[in-house]
């Protein structure tokens, strides 16, 4: 009898071989955001513990890469950076594409690095990778300030940078690359939960990837022939948008602009579904 | 009538057996070119039931086949089961830690699981840093955390360590800091997998009272141990497992007592055939272990009970002595004792015969457990076996009057009489 009144009564959580697709479990989210600001918190401190520099680390590493494209890129290889100086031309684009890249890497191997947690308890596993954006955010945010001061210098002591409107696009250029990257990112690792093979690619992929988008040359100088390779890339109108906005040159294109966005959309709701699909059995193949 | 607040239908998992490699990825596209055609899935046919001494044909294995129970609110339930039974991976599935691969589980409540302490703690963190994130991994809110910082350190004892990173910790610290968060969340419903086999005996009567006051407050515990003892005393329902099927369900005593009987030799052991096969290791080989009643056909408390152990020694000139000891089903150690069998270094490659007799009128009816150990000078062990067998001493031959007197011994007496009238 108790039985019969039971079985109609409402659960609260139902565990079954399949989950839709589309469930994006917010209302779970939600109910972890303190764990997620932990977990922001815990990258945060740990990668700077026992470090006398601390989180200067965080200056120092684009700014040496910038110094070394002015030197390779800009000296040696002499390829034209738009008539920017050198340093603003690289600081730019390693900035926002560190972002990018960061964020890839970092989720790639969501489901690898921290099996030995999702092993024991259950939370939604989403918060991992959205830890990650946020705690990059947190570099990208001082990383720009850097940027800034540089181009503030530039802005004043010379009349080669030309910022305009387009400036207002930066919040959402953060935005959306944070997300391609959270996209690639995690199809990765819900793909290499069972066939590792894709590992192997990920950082010579990351790599090529930045050379196939305008970052140590401008796309100004690019052949016609190859040009649409570059474009393709949905990483590139973001970037050019990116330099346009603060230096005036570049190309920038609505139509460009909105290929990025469709493709993160698209790539992000396929993120979705294989990481859904992923979470619920990774634990038996990973 | 009590809320059901777990329900578990016809939950089954499937493993597969082996190396993950290019094999793999032919059975993946086999199995999606059925889903696609609307067939079902080729390879939820196969699979051995999970019996992992015994190897299958099959690269697949159930280690959950068809498991249905029910759990009302305020139960305590024990789950039992040798090793590989399936009782992690049924924890697994109820924590949501993975998916069963056919069948539902239902919940109602806020649900947690321990089945590991001190999950996510982070070296470089300090132990207050750890709190807080280890409580939130277990789905605490920052403000809850905050709320019962206090009495969780109090409990842990490590005040004095708070602020010092975890990697400095001892293990003991970080497990008994590891429980101490764990043992103030407040879920409707607990998971807990075997925690408490580790720290102090001090630490662990510690979470063996918390678990008694998480009870006694209305909630709901599911509790997996090989501490029958615990199991016993703290809850009040038990699931046997059995090579990844529900055998049985019913009183704890009941499950134990089930679980002993299926698990433990009862008939005692006879080896035939090769030495090397008998169970033991190189030094010493059980040939033969039988529990035998003196007197007649049943071990009963006035038939006398003789122990028969026969053992290969491949040992040459040294002191061997052999150590039984009895303990009961609620693992309390009615004796240790033992005889030396070689005493002047003098033993030799061979089977030894012996036989230790124990009076009649000495152990009560019950269910009794025996373990052995073989040594060296009385110093080394050269082979033990715990709960090697079990076996049970009925109330009286015949049968006829079968009721039991308490106690674990019952001694014939050395009684004076007097009288004096008044």
């Amino acid at each position: 009898m108790s039985n019969q009144v039971n079985s109609n009564e409402d659960w609260d959580l139902i565990v079954k071989p399949h989950s839709r697709w589309y469930d994006l479990q917010l209302k779970e989210i939600f109910r972890y955001k303190d764990l997620l600001f932990l977990f922001v918190r815990r990258d945060f401190i740990a990668v700077y513990k026992q470090t006398i520099l601390g989180p200067i680390w965080f200056f120092i590493q684009p700014v040496i890469t910038a110094i070394t494209f002015t030197i390779i890129f800009g000296n040696l290889a002499k390829i034209p950076t738009d008539g920017l100086p050198q340093i603003l031309f690289y600081m730019c684009g390693i900035t926002l594409w560190n972002y990018f890249s960061d964020t890839l890497i970092k989720t790639s191997d969501t489901f690898a690095s921290n099996a030995h947690i999702f092993g024991k308890v259950y939370f939604p596993r989403m918060i991992m990778p959205l830890s990650v954006i946020v705690s990059n955010l947190i570099k990208l945010g001082v990383q720009f300030l850097l940027f800034l001061v540089i181009w503030i210098y530039f802005l004043l002591r010379s009349d080669q940078v030309h910022p305009n409107i387009m400036i207002l696009l930066v919040p959402f250029l953060i935005i959306l690359i944070g997300f391609m990257g959270l996209s690639f990112g995690i199809i990765i690792s819900s793909l290499t939960t069972k066939y590792r093979d894709l590992k192997f690619l990920i950082s010579f992929g990351v790599q090529l990837m930045m050379y196939a988008s305008p970052i140590v040359y401008p796309l100004s100088i690019v052949p016609e022939k190859y040009k649409w390779i570059i474009l393709a890339n949905p990483v590139t109108s973001i970037i050019e948008t990116f330099k346009y906005a603060f230096l005036g040159a570049g190309i920038f294109s609505w139509t460009y602009l909105a290929y990025s966005l469709c493709f993160t959309v698209l790539l992000f709701f396929a993120g979705l579904i294989v990481f859904n699909k992923v979470e619920k059995s990774f634990m038996d193949t990973v | 009538m009590a809320n059901i607040v777990l329900k578990a239908e016809n939950i089954s998992k499937q493993y597969r057996l082996g190396q993950l490699g290019t094999g793999t990825i032919s059975h993946d596209i086999n199995r999606w070119w059925h889903k696609a055609r609307g067939k079902e899935d080729p390879y939820l046919k196969l699979g051995d039931s999970n019996d992992r001494s015994v190897a299958g044909g099959s690269q697949y294995v159930w280690s959950l086949k068809d498991i249905n129970f029910e759990v009302k609110q305020g139960e305590v339930v024990g789950i039992i089961g040798k090793n590989g039974a399936g009782k992690s991976t049924l924890l697994k599935v109820l924590s949501q830690v993975t998916t069963p691969t056919t069948g539902e589980v239902k919940i109602k409540g806020r649900i947690a699981a321990l089945l590991e302490v001190g999950t996510g703690f982070h070296p470089d963190l300090s132990g207050r840093e750890n709190i807080f994130l280890n409580g939130a991994i277990l789905g605490m809110t920052k403000a809850e955390i905050k709320s019962k910082l206090e009495e969780i350190v109090d409990f842990s004892g490590i005040a004095k360590y708070l602020d010092t990173p975890v990697k400095r910790y001892s293990s003991g610290m970080m497990v008994r800091l590891g429980f101490a968060i764990a043992a103030h969340l407040e879920p409707e419903i607990l998971i807990v997998d075997e925690v408490l086999a580790v720290g102090d005996a001090e630490f662990q009567k510690k979470c063996l009272g918390k678990m008694k006051d998480v009870s006694s407050q209305g909630r709901t515990v599911l509790f997996v141990s090989h501490n029958m003892a615990a199991v016993k005393s703290l809850c009040d329902r038990g699931i046997l497992l059995i090579n990844g099927k529900l055998d049985f369900d019913g009183t704890q005593t009941d499950a134990v007592d089930r679980y002993h009987f299926m698990h433990i030799n009862s008939n005692g052991i006879e080896h035939h055939g090769p030495v090397f096969e008998a169970i033991g290791n190189d030094s010493i080989r059980i040939m033969r272990l039988n529990i035998l009643p003196r007197k007649g056909e049943t071990l009963s408390v006035f038939s006398g009970i003789d122990i028969v152990v026969n053992f290969y020694n491949s040992l040459i000139g040294k002191n061997i002595d052999v150590t039984i000891e009895v303990e009961t089903f609620d693992n309390v150690v009615v004796f240790h004792n033992g005889t030396i069998v070689t005493e002047n270094n003098d033993s030799d490659q061979g089977i030894y015969f012996l036989k230790f007799g124990l009076p009649e009128k000495f152990l009560n009816a019950g269910k009794y457990l025996l373990s052995i150990t073989f040594g060296e000078n009385q110093r080394h062990v050269l082979y033990h076996q715990k709960e090697i067998i079990s076996f049970e001493v009925y109330p009286e031959a015949s049968g006829s009057n079968s009721s039991v007197l308490p106690g674990i011994i019952i001694p014939t007496f050395n009684t004076e009489k007097s009288f004096k009238k008044n």
